[in-house]
């Protein structure tokens, strides 16, 4: 049961071009890689991955619309509704771990690292550009093995994170990897993955409306995401025929990702 | 040993549970993981003419006892519904095709669409009380359920059941308009107009302000209603309203109902929901004597 709870901002972080961080107070135990809805009051309600899971929550916003730009714009002692946390998270596996963050991706990828003892987790992240590189010296203090990649080759080594992935699946032996980013990413991560014969647990993202497992618009292949993830096992990926293919659009119509 | 088996009109169900419209029925994915959760027919997302976002969030809302919600109507159009009803089509057990409209003319268009996608039965929303235009500003007045059922009728030969809103005074009227306009069951009820307000931010949460209460909250409106409904017309019913355990699918039952559907309580009791209900109800017909489900229905009555 999740019922509405108002919170208050308590602090507000500009992380990179466009992307801020808000942390409120909630009580609720939150895993790593669940997330919250959040009430933006006059305008919506969007799932929010929690970026913190102390006892001050927070979520890191990219502003890509007018829910995430009026979230964006909030200041502290603005007030939000939060409901949750929703979803399975990620499970913190033994061995050793790489994860692998594209965009906001880390967002949710942090308080996963940070849930594993320093020592046996690896960080890679990657952007389009250095400016939009996130949350790189949260990274820093739980690993010491960060890297970073960029599409143009402004910061790290020029290219994709997946091909980061790939450089160190090739280099050294991991036991899991935890990924989150855009879908095309995500689809080549599992590719990469498989192809090492390294477990891997991505966070999917979908249209998502009630949060609550009902409505049944986040569903990909029958599975609610909201419910059932949004964190998939390889197992479970590489049975979904829209991984990687397409997506529900707010209608419920397929289209192409 | 007990039958679930039954049959609403010459619709024939292995059990007694469906998935109530709104609920995991948006795509053919969801109906065939309901469908092979157990349920013994699926009903599906209410379809329009056209693609509709449906509100913005928040949509809905958590109580104790059950939601608040005020989707919208958001369906991808009966179009684009034509690939999921193929797909869905290959479960196992009847898809029931809900659908929402402004005329009856535009009933009859969906309701022959439906028909011609393989849906077993057509669900008439003449309740969704948060629709401007639709829903249950129809299913109100008798006069126009008659003329919407009668023209669905006209248009497509497999069963036509009316979804019917308990937010009226005139529901044993609009029932018997179903009946008399050759109906062949009525399901009740749809949600109860209710209203959430975030004492904080001093305003309703739900963006369309209003919405519809589900779950153990309305489970006795919807008995009453059910059992009112049974004295009065003599289609076969369907029970909806907080139905989540065998004990209220049997009190549905006993009041009058045929069978029953699911929604709140698919996402309250998880999707097996349907297996635990069969499971219980089995086991209390056979510690009770009951042969069959329709040596139950009504008996409340009696």
């Amino acid at each position: 049961m999740n019922k509405m709870r108002i919170a208050t901002i308590t602090s507000v972080t500009k992380e990179a071009a466009g992307i801020t961080t808000l942390r409120f107070r909630d009580d609720a135990e939150v895993k790593p890689g669940q997330f919250y809805m959040i009430w933006i009051p006059h305008i919506d309600e969007v799932p929010m991955s929690a970026s913190y899971t102390s006892a001050e929550k927070g979520i890191t916003i990219k502003d890509v619309g007018e829910a995430t730009h009026a979230l964006s714009s909030l200041k502290v002692h603005d007030r939000i509704g939060v409901r949750g946390p929703f979803g399975n998270g990620f499970m913190i596996s033994q061995g050793r771990v790489l994860i692998a963050g594209g965009g906001t991706g880390m967002a949710s990828l942090l308080p996963a690292a940070e849930a594993i003892d320093p020592g046996r987790v690896d960080v890679l992240i990657g952007a389009k550009t250095s400016s939009e590189i996130l949350l790189l010296e949260r990274a820093k203090k739980v690993s010491n093995e960060v890297h970073v990649s960029t599409d143009d080759g402004s910061m790290g080594k020029k290219g994709t994170v997946v091909e980061l992935v790939q450089e160190h699946l090739e280099a050294k032996r991991y036991d899991m990897v935890l990924g989150c980013g855009p879908e095309r990413m995500l689809s080549a991560l599992l590719k990469v993955c498989d192809k090492a014969s390294v477990e891997c647990q991505l966070s999917l993202e979908r249209y998502m409306k009630c949060g609550a497992g009902l409505c049944g618009s986040c569903v990909i292949d029958g599975v609610r995401v909201c419910k059932e993830g949004p964190v998939f096992s390889s197992a479970e990926l590489r049975k979904m025929k829209e991984f990687g293919s397409s997506k529900r659009d707010e209608c419920g119509r397929s289209v192409r990702l | 040993m007990s039958s679930l088996e039954v049959t609403i009109g010459n619709l024939a169900l292995r059990n007694p549970t469906m998935l109530a419209s709104g609920v995991m029925d948006e795509t053919a994915g969801s109906l065939l993981r309901v469908a092979r959760a157990g349920a013994g027919a699926v009903v599906t997302k209410s379809i329009g003419s056209e693609p509709r976002k449906g509100y913005p969030g928040p949509t809905l809302v958590e109580l104790d006892d059950g939601y608040i919600n005020a989707m919208g109507l958001p369906n991808p159009g009966i179009e684009a519904f034509a690939a999921e009803m193929r797909e869905a089509r290959s479960c196992l057990v009847p898809v029931i095709g809900s659908i929402f409209a402004s005329s009856p003319k535009e009933f009859s268009f969906l309701a022959s669409k439906m028909q011609d996608y393989g849906a077993a039965a057509i669900e008439l929303n003449l309740s969704c009380p948060h629709a401007k235009g639709y829903g249950m500003e129809i299913g109100v007045d008798p006069e126009t359920v008659f003329t919407v059922v009668r023209e669905v009728k006209s248009a497509c030969s497999i069963p036509v059941f009316a979804k019917l809103t308990p937010n009226t005074h005139r529901l044993l009227e609009v029932a018997k308009a179903v009946e008399a306009a050759g109906g062949d069951a009525i399901v009740a009820i749809n949600t109860v107009k209710a209203l959430a307000i975030s004492a904080e931010i001093r305003r309703p949460i739900l963006s369309n302000k209003g919405g519809g209460l589900s779950g153990p909250a309305i489970k006795p409106i919807g008995l009453r209603c059910v059992y009112d409904l049974h004295a009065d017309v003599n289609i076969p019913i369907v029970g909806v309203g907080g139905v989540e355990n065998w004990r209220d699918a049997v009190e549905y039952i006993m009041a009058g109902a045929s069978a029953v559907q699911v929604g709140s309580g698919v996402g309250r009791a998880g999707l097996e929901v349907f297996e635990s209900i069969c499971t219980g109800m089995q086991a209390f017909m056979e510690r009770e004597g009951f042969n069959s489900v329709s040596h139950m229905v009504g008996v409340a009555h009696e």
